[in-house]
C-alpha cells in the first residue's frame, strides 16, 4: 500500500474526507495531503496513529484534531475555532491564526500557532501522568486565556510586536499548570485566582523545547525568543474553590 | 462564639436491656456516633445522619433512632431549616453543600395525575396470557422508510436506520460517576442493566476498567470538565452522553474535591491524585446551539457514527426550545432531568429552588417536538424524582420514551437517603471511596436488588397498560388520554395536556 496519499477535499463533506483519512492511516499510508480544505470541521477527529503526517492546504474547519491521539497535523492556513479540542496526543501546527477554544480541554500532545488565537485560548487544558499539554502561540491571545487552566503548560509569544494578551480574565479559576507570557501582563488584568511570578530557570528549561519546536517551524531563532523578559501566572492556590462550602 | 451550636437533628436511644454490648453499632457508624464506655454503649446523637447503618446492623434491635422534636420556638415561616441555614452562613460566610434530592415541601405533580382503566368497553388486556410489548428503542428514527420487492419476492429496507439502543425495559439507571459513588456501586447497577438488558450510565468521571465488561451496556458522558474522556472512553460506550445541565443543580457546574480523587479515581478520570476536578458552569466549546450541534457531530464523527449521542438537560422553563434545537443537532435522544433529581452534593440553595418538575417538562418537550414535526425523530428520556412504576408510566404517557432512575437504584442497593454524600462516608458503601466502607457494599448482591427493582417496576408496567387496555408501550408514549389531573389547576394541566378527573 502507497504510504503516501495527497485528497482533494474540493466539494468534499467532512464525514467522507474522514472516512478516507481514516481508512488510509489504517491502510499503513503514513503522509497524507489533504488539498483544498475549506471550513469542513472535524479532519482527524478520534483519528490515531502516530507516525502519520498530515499537511491540510487551506482552511480547516472548527474542532480540527479533537480527540486526536497520535497524528502531526500541519496547516498551512488560519483554522476556525477549538483545533486540538481534548486531543490526547499527537501535534498540531498552524501557520496561521486560530478562532476561539483553541486547545480546549487538551489532555495531551501539542499545538502551535504562529499567529493569533481567539478568545478562551488553552482553557481548561489539563494533564494526566505523563501526558502534558502545550500550547504554544506566536501572536497573541483574548480574553479568558487559559481559564479554568488544570495542568499543561501554556505559552503566548506576541511576536506580532504587541503584548500578548490585553484582555481581562488572563487564567481565572487556574488551579494546575502554568502560563507563560512573553513581556509582561497587566496584574489587572489577571483571573480570579491567578497570580503573577517571575520565572525560574527551571521554567525556562522546561520551555525550551517547545519554543526550540516553534522556531523550526515556523523560522524564528529560539534563542533570541528565550532571551526575552517573560511572565509566568500561576495558581495563587492549588485548591481554588476549596473554601466555598460549607456543609448542611 | 455568639451563636453558639445547634441542636441535634436526631436523637439516638439505646434500649439497654437489649444491647448485648456487641460493638457493631462501633464498627457500623462511620460518622463515629458510638462509642464504649463503662460497660455501656454510649450514642453521640449530634453526629448521627439518620443513615440508619446501626438500626439495620444491630442484631438485638436496640437502636432508636427518632427525628428530634423541633425545640426552637415553632414558627410558620421561620422554620428550624430556615434558622439552622442562617445560622451555618452567619459563622461560615460560605455555600451550603447539601446531598441527595431536592428537600423542598413542593408537591409532587405525579400524585396528583392517576391512570385510566377500561371497564367493558376497549377491554383490558391481561399481561399474563396476551403478548405485550415493553421493548423499546432510543435513538434516532427515519421521517419515513423506503422499501423495495426483491428478486425473490421479500422487501428490502432501503433506508439506512441510525444506531439504537435496544432496551428490554424503560427503565435505565442516570449517570453517577466513579467519584461520587464507589466502585462497587457502579459495578452492582452494570451487572444489574446487563441482566435486565438495559443501560447505565457513566457519569462524567471515566469509565474504570473494571466497568469494560459491562462496556455494552453503559452510557459513556462528555461532561464540561471532560474528565476521562479520549476516544478510547467514547468508542467503549454503547452511547454518548452530553451532560449540559442536571436537574439538581441546572445552571452550574460540577466540583470533586482532591479530597475523594484518590489513585483509582484519578486513573478513571485521568487527573492527578487529590486534584479538584472543576467542571466549569458550561462546556467551553458550547456557547449556543449550533456549537451545541457541532459537539453533537464532533462526537459521531470520533465514532464514526456508530454511536446515539444524547444531550441531557436540566428541566428548565425553556426547556422545551431547547430541545427543538437539539432535535434539530444530529442527537438522538434528550434527556430531561427534573428539579427533584438528586445528587452527591448540590448547593442546597440550587438543589431545592433551582429548575421544574419533571412532569411539567416532559410534557411540554413532548408538545413542542410535536408541533415541530420532529417528534417521532429524537427520543426523550425523563428523569429526576421517578420514585416507582406509577411515576414510570405516568412519564412515558406524558411523553418520554424511557426513564433514568438513579436514587431509586441506590435505595435497591441499600441507601436511606439521609443526604450526606457530599461528607464521602456513605456508610452502606455507595456514596464512598472507602475501602473500608466500600467492600461493606457486595456488588453481587446489589446487582441482585437493583435487577430486581427494575423487573418489578416492568412487571406493573405492563400491568398497567394492560389495564389501559395497551398491549405496546408505542401506544403509551404521549398517550395523555389515559391519564386525569386530580386537583390540578387549569393552568398546569394545559401545560401537561390533560383533562381533569371527570372530564
Ligand atoms: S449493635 Fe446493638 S446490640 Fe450491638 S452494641 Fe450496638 S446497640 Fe448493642
Ligand atoms: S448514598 Fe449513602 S450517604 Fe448518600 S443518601 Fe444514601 S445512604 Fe446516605
Amino acid at each position: 500500500m502507497a504510504e503516501e496519499m495527497t485528497i482533494d477535499a474540493k466539494n468534499l463533506h467532512y464525514t467522507p474526507l474522514n472516512r478516507m483519512l481514516r481508512k488510509a492511516v489504517s491502510e499503513g499510508t503514513t503522509e497524507i495531503v489533504i488539498n483544498n480544505v475549506l471550513g469542513q470541521r472535524f479532519i482527524g477527529d478520534g483519528l490515531r496513529g502516530d507516525n502519520v503526517n498530515i499537511t491540510i492546504n487551506g482552511l480547516p474547519g472548527g474542532d480540527l484534531a479533537m480527540f486526536m491521539n497520535g497524528p502531526t497535523v500541519t496547516v498551512n492556513g488560519n483554522c476556525d475555532h477549538a483545533p486540538g479540542n481534548t486531543m490526547n496526543s499527537g501535534r498540531v501546527i498552524i501557520h496561521g491564526s486560530t478562532g476561539d477554544a483553541t486547545a480546549h480541554s487538551m489532555r495531551g500532545g501539542e499545538v502551535y500557532v504562529r499567529d493569533n488565537i481567539g478568545y478562551r485560548g488553552g482553557i481548561h487544558m489539563k494533564e494526566y501522568q505523563e501526558k502534558r499539554p502545550v500550547l504554544v502561540v506566536g501572536g497573541c491571545g483574548r480574553a479568558f486565556l487559559g481559564e479554568d487552566l488544570a495542568g499543561g503548560l501554556l505559552i503566548v509569544l506576541g511576536l506580532c510586536g504587541e503584548c500578548p494578551v490585553d484582555e481581562r480574565g488572563v487564567g481565572s479559576g487556574i488551579h494546575g499548570g502554568k502560563i507563560i507570557l512573553r513581556g509582561d501582563v497587566d496584574e489587572l488584568k489577571l483571573g480570579i485566582g491567578a497570580k503573577k511570578e517571575d520565572l525560574t530557570q527551571e521554567d525556562i528549561d522546561d520551555m525550551r523545547p517547545f519554543i526550540e519546536n516553534f522556531a523550526k517551524y515556523f523560522d524564528y531563532n529560539a534563542d533570541e525568543i528565550l532571551n526575552s523578559k517573560f511572565v509566568k501566572i500561576v495558581p495563587s492556590s492549588a485548591r481554588p474553590f476549596a473554601n466555598k462550602y460549607c456543609w448542611e | 462564639m455568639t451563636i453558639g451550636s445547634v441542636p441535634p437533628k436526631y436523637k439516638i436511644a439505646i434500649d439497654r436491656d437489649q444491647c448485648m454490648l456487641c460493638e457493631r453499632c462501633i464498627d457500623n457508624c462511620s460518622y463515629g456516633v458510638f462509642r464504649k464506655e463503662d460497660q455501656k454503649i454510649i450514642a453521640d446523637s449530634r453526629k448521627c445522619t439518620a443513615c440508619h447503618r446501626c438500626i439495620a446492623m444491630c442484631p438485638r434491635d436496640a437502636i432508636n433512632l427518632h427525628e428530634k422534636p423541633n425545640d426552637y420556638r415553632s414558627h410558620p415561616v421561620w422554620t428550624r431549616e430556615t434558622r439552622e441555614a442562617i445560622y451555618n452562613q452567619a459563622k461560615s460566610g460560605k455555600i451550603i453543600l447539601s446531598g441527595m434530592g431536592n428537600a423542598g415541601d413542593y408537591p409532587i405533580i405525579f400524585d396528583k395525575l392517576v391512570l385510566d382503566a377500561c371497564q367493558v368497553t376497549n377491554p383490558s388486556i391481561d399481561p399474563l396470557r396476551e403478548p405485550m410489548e415493553i421493548r423499546t428503542y432510543i435513538g434516532k428514527k427515519p421521517r419515513q422508510v423506503e422499501v423495495s420487492k426483491n428478486s425473490s419476492g421479500d422487501y428490502d429496507l432501503n433506508t439506512e436506520l441510525a444506531p439504537n439502543l435496544k432496551l428490554d425495559t424503560p427503565v435505565m439507571i442516570g449517570h453517577m460517576s466513579y467519584g461520587a459513588i464507589s466502585l462497587n456501586a457502579q459495578l452492582a447497577m452494570a451487572k444489574a442493566v446487563h441482566e435486565v438488558g438495559t443501560y447505565m450510565g457513566t457519569g462524567e468521571g471515566g469509565l474504570h476498567k473494571s466497568l469494560f465488561p459491562y462496556q455494552d451496556r453503559m452510557i459513556v458522558q462528555i461532561a464540561s470538565g471532560r474528565f476521562g474522556v479520549d476516544v478510547d472512553y467514547l468508542e467503549r460506550g454503547a452511547a454518548i452522553e452530553i451532560k449540559i445541565g442536571q436537574g439538581a443543580k441546572p445552571g452550574i457546574g460540577g466540583h470533586l474535591p482532591g479530597e475523594k480523587v484518590s489513585e483509582e479515581v484519578s486513573k478513571t478520570r485521568m487527573i492527578p491524585i487529590h486534584s479538584d476536578a472543576i467542571s466549569p458552569a458550561p462546556h467551553h466549546d458550547i456557547y449556543s446551539i449550533e456549537d451545541l450541534a457541532q459537539l453533537v457531530r464532533s462526537l459521531k464523527e470520533a465514532t464514526e457514527w456508530k454511536k446515539p449521542v444524547f444531550v441531557k438537560i436540566a428541566a428548565v422553563h425553556n426547556a422545551p426550545a431547547i430541545a427543538a434545537g437539539i432535535a434539530r443537532s444530529s442527537a438522538d435522544a434528550v434527556v430531561i432531568d427534573g428539579f427533584k433529581g438528586g445528587t452527591g452534593a448540590a448547593p442546597r440553595v440550587f438543589r431545592d429552588n433551582v429548575g421544574i418538575p419533571i412532569e411539567a417538562a416532559v410534557a411540554a418537550v413532548d408538545s413542542k417536538l410535536r408541533s415541530q414535526g420532529v417528534r417521532n425523530e429524537i427520543s426523550i428520556i425523563a428523569s429526576g424524582g421517578i420514585r416507582n412504576s406509577a411515576d414510570l408510566t405516568k412519564s412515558i404517557a406524558l411523553g418520554a420514551d424511557a426513564v433514568y432512575i438513579g436514587t431509586a437504584a441506590l435505595v435497591a442497593m441499600g441507601c436511606r437517603v439521609c443526604g450526606s454524600c457530599y461528607r464521602g462516608l456513605c456508610p452502606w458503601g455507595i456514596a464512598t471511596q472507602r475501602p473500608e466502607l466500600v467492600k461493606r457494599l457486595n456488588p453481587d448482591e446489589a446487582s441482585k436488588n437493583v435487577a430486581n427493582l427494575i423487573k418489578g417496576w416492568t412487571l406493573e408496567l405492563s400491568e398497567l397498560m394492560g389495564a389501559a387496555g395497551i398491549n405496546s408501550i408505542e401506544s403509551l408514549r404521549g398517550n395523555r388520554d389515559r391519564l386525569r389531573g386530580y386537583m390540578l389547576d387549569e393552568g398546569l394541566m394545559n401545560v401537561l395536556d390533560v383533562k381533569t378527573v371527570g372530564a
